[in-house]
């Protein structure tokens, strides 16, 4: 058990090799440059493979290509270049092949800046590509459970046939912390049903593709997909609950939002109020189960993010009108302090409450 | 004298029906792949990528490993899976509108990493599947649903030579342009293909054998007439010949 | 010892490319048959004269042709 002091990025890519991943394509893009830096200079080392694509969108087609050999393959990208993997990550969903993308988001639209933001959860959780398809989406909030989530994130892909993101932002991947990148025995999927690595004359050829030409061929393959998800949905919610006992307000907030909450928590409950938190590690599936485990207390749920609000679609739905649900959230590269949390669940507190984002 | 065979459908392709309109040389050319696969052993290492356009389905036709890739994207989606399995045959078949137009950015970098794959590029100076629209390597003057009065360089550019300007590129070993239409350049065109894979095994780098092909429903003409279009108007733009071979420059070793 | 083309008569579309490729002249389209696409399907009109060269399975985008070398009937 040695813990070590590492960048966020470095993390990322020093759990995925845990993981088993020896094969990285990328493209730089700001605030996720250390991800393939860290890649390029280490894979040569465990002879893996680092290559620089021309662009995101030819990246997450060798992410495509590679995945469909069976082989432990990821990408990174920051939210303009995870914009341009969306055709990529269709397709991979569309035929189902695994592999871990990670995204850095930075503020938006357009360029927007490179500074901390949580504005790419819609991008995220509902399939910015074409077509009827979800993927898991982990957030960590710090760097022990960012090494613990990347090394999770493969073993999922593999298990359910799909591509899985890390969603962090410029705060997690530039900030230190220490960790204990844990050897990881990562499990071991026979792929050979439908991996592309040559027939060798032993069996049939394996086909990967997404194209059904038919109309009852493309329906049924859509429920075999959605069967999946259901299953994703039923078995791997994740979330964390922060002192919600005899809580009256609940502060909803993932990723690097989720720490300046976490203190905010803190000194509220110091002041004798009652308010928790749910932190979402999964954003998809959204952990609404949570919401069914607050207490009899809650009067009113608040969601803290990095954005104009989009998160609190999921909570709305999760909420199923039990309780009203308020915003809190600052853009641009802002973030919010401890204070401006504490003020607006003070707010809430005394009943003041408003219902529009 | 015992009974011999001359020719017969080669192992190297699936029982499935081509699904090309009649006449379409994309038929000829997937069954020259798949006869250099099966004569050069190949066939049970390879994997072949399928692009978007008339040869989507290719995957159905080829008797081997294969994935299908976004539009453009073949060159991409190769190079991944070239880089997990360099010991593997990879191949991509593309059409003009996947490759010169979509997918203009893509085969110049896999050229320019001199990805070891080999690419097949189908040149019929059209987008067959969706309809005959214009491509990039439609001809001046050449009528299609998007150049109804005939394509206009003032408006449109010169039609784009794909193995000239890939010649031009370091990492690009072997860059053949030949064409079907006719038994003698068939058969040239099957050398052009061998050579391609034979590199390819040897691990000599980027090779691409561009292919004029017809596409007779697009042109608006008979399969036979297609032939002699091909032959009187694509071959005077589109000269057929070896562009790149650096194997032979460098001199065998 | 004579050649023989066998054609896989319902995958003929018709084209005609065998024909154009043919150097004896000998097949063309078989205008009394419809095959199961709807084509009239080639076949060689003369099978004594064709010499072989597989010129027509060559050029056959549907792979539909098969050349042998066999014993002669006769």
């Amino acid at each position: 058990m040695t813990k070590k002091l590492m960048k966020g990025a470095e993390v990322i890519g020093a759990s995925a090799i845990a993981a088993g991943c020896k094969h990285f394509f990328g493209y730089p893009i700001t605030p996720q440059n250390e991800v393939p830096e860290y890649m390029s200079k280490e894979m040569p080392k465990i002879g893996g493979v680092y290559v620089q694509a021309e662009s995101e969108v030819a990246a997450v087609n060798m992410i495509y290509g590679a995945a469909g050999t069976g082989t432990r393959v990821m990408t990174s990208s920051s939210s303009p270049g995870i914009a341009l993997m969306q055709e990529g990550l269709s397709y991979i969903a569309g035929s189902e092949v695994p592999c871990v993308i990670v995204s850095v988001s930075r503020g938006g639209p357009g360029l927007g800046g490179i500074l901390p933001s949580q504005s790419d959860y819609y991008q995220a959780t509902r399939g910015g590509g074409n077509g009827d398809y979800f993927m898991p989406v982990y957030a960590p909030a710090n760097l022990q459970e960012m090494s613990e989530l990347m090394q999770k994130a493969f073993d999922i892909a593999d298990q359910y046939r799909t591509p899985a993101m890390v969603l962090a932002d410029g705060m997690l991947a530039q900030m230190m912390e220490p960790v204990e990148i844990k050897p990881y025995d990562s499990k071991n999927i026979d792929k050979s049903s439908w991996a592309t690595t040559g027939t060798k004359g032993k069996r049939k050829p394996n086909i990967i593709n997404s194209l059904r030409i038919k109309a009852d061929a493309l329906e049924e393959h859509n429920r075999h997909l959605n069967e999946k998800y259901c299953t994703i949905r039923d078995n791997e919610k994740d979330y964390e609950a922060y002192q919600t006992e005899q809580a009256e307000v609940i502060v909803t907030a993932y990723g690097s939002a989720s720490r300046v909450v976490r203190n905010a928590i803190d000194n509220l409950r110091d002041e004798g109020l009652k308010v928790g938190m749910i932190r979402p590690i999964t954003l998809w599936p959204f952990p609404d189960n949570a919401f069914d485990e607050l207490p009899d207390t809650v009067k009113a749920v608040l969601s803290a993010e990095l954005s104009c609000g989009q998160m609190i679609d999921d909570i709305r739905i999760a909420a199923r009108g039990r309780w009203p649900v308020d915003f809190y959230g600052r853009t641009g590269g802002n973030i919010f302090s401890s204070e401006e949390i504490e003020e607006k669940v003070r707010a809430m507190l005394k009943g003041v409450i408003s219902n529009a984002r | 004298m015992p009974d011999s065979m001359i020719f017969q459908r080669t192992k190297g392709l699936t029982d499935a029906e081509f699904t090309y309109c009649p006449g379409c040389t994309h038929g000829i050319i997937h069954r020259l792949v798949a006869e250099v696969l099966v004569e050069l052993n190949q066939l049970e290492d390879a994997i072949g990528i399928a692009s978007v356009g008339c040869s989507v389905m290719a995957y159905d036709f080829f008797n081997c490993d294969m994935q299908q890739a976004a539009h453009g994207r073949a060159p991409a989606v190769a190079t991944g899976i070239k880089r997990c399995l360099p010991n593997n045959i990879v191949f991509t078949y593309q059409g003009d509108g996947d490759l010169a137009s979509i997918g203009a950015g893509e085969v110049v970098h896999a050229a320019h990493r001199s990805e070891n794959i080999t690419i097949i590029f189908v040149n019929n100076a059209i987008y067959g599947m969706t309809g005959g629209q214009m491509a990039p390597t439609t001809l001046i003057g050449q009528k299609t649903t998007t150049s109804p009065y005939g394509r206009k360089k003032e408006e449109t550019g010169d039609p784009i030579r794909v193995s000239e300007m890939l010649a031009t590129i370091p990492g690009a070993t072997y860059i053949e342009r030949v064409s079907v239409h006719n038994p003698a350049h068939v058969r040239k065109t099957k050398k052009a293909i061998k050579k391609a894979f034979q590199y390819q095994q040897e691990k000599r780098g980027f090779t691409m054998v561009e292919i004029l092909s017809t596409c007779n429903v697009g042109w608006g003409m008979s399969p036979l007439d297609a032939l002699d279009w091909l032959e009187e108007n694509m071959i005077p733009y589109y000269p057929l010949g070896v562009y790149k071979d650096k194997v032979k420059e460098e001199g065998r070793q | 010892m004579k050649n023989k083309l066998t054609f896989d008569v319902d995958r003929c579309k018709g084209c005609e490319l065998c024909i154009r490729a043919c150097p004896v002249n000998i097949l063309a389209l078989d205008e009394k048959r419809v095959n199961i696409k709807g084509y009239h399907p080639a076949y060689i009109m003369e099978p004594n004269k064709c010499i072989g060269c597989a010129n027509c399975a060559l050029m056959c985008p549907d792979v539909v042709i098969k050349v042998e070398r066999v014993k002669s009937d006769d």
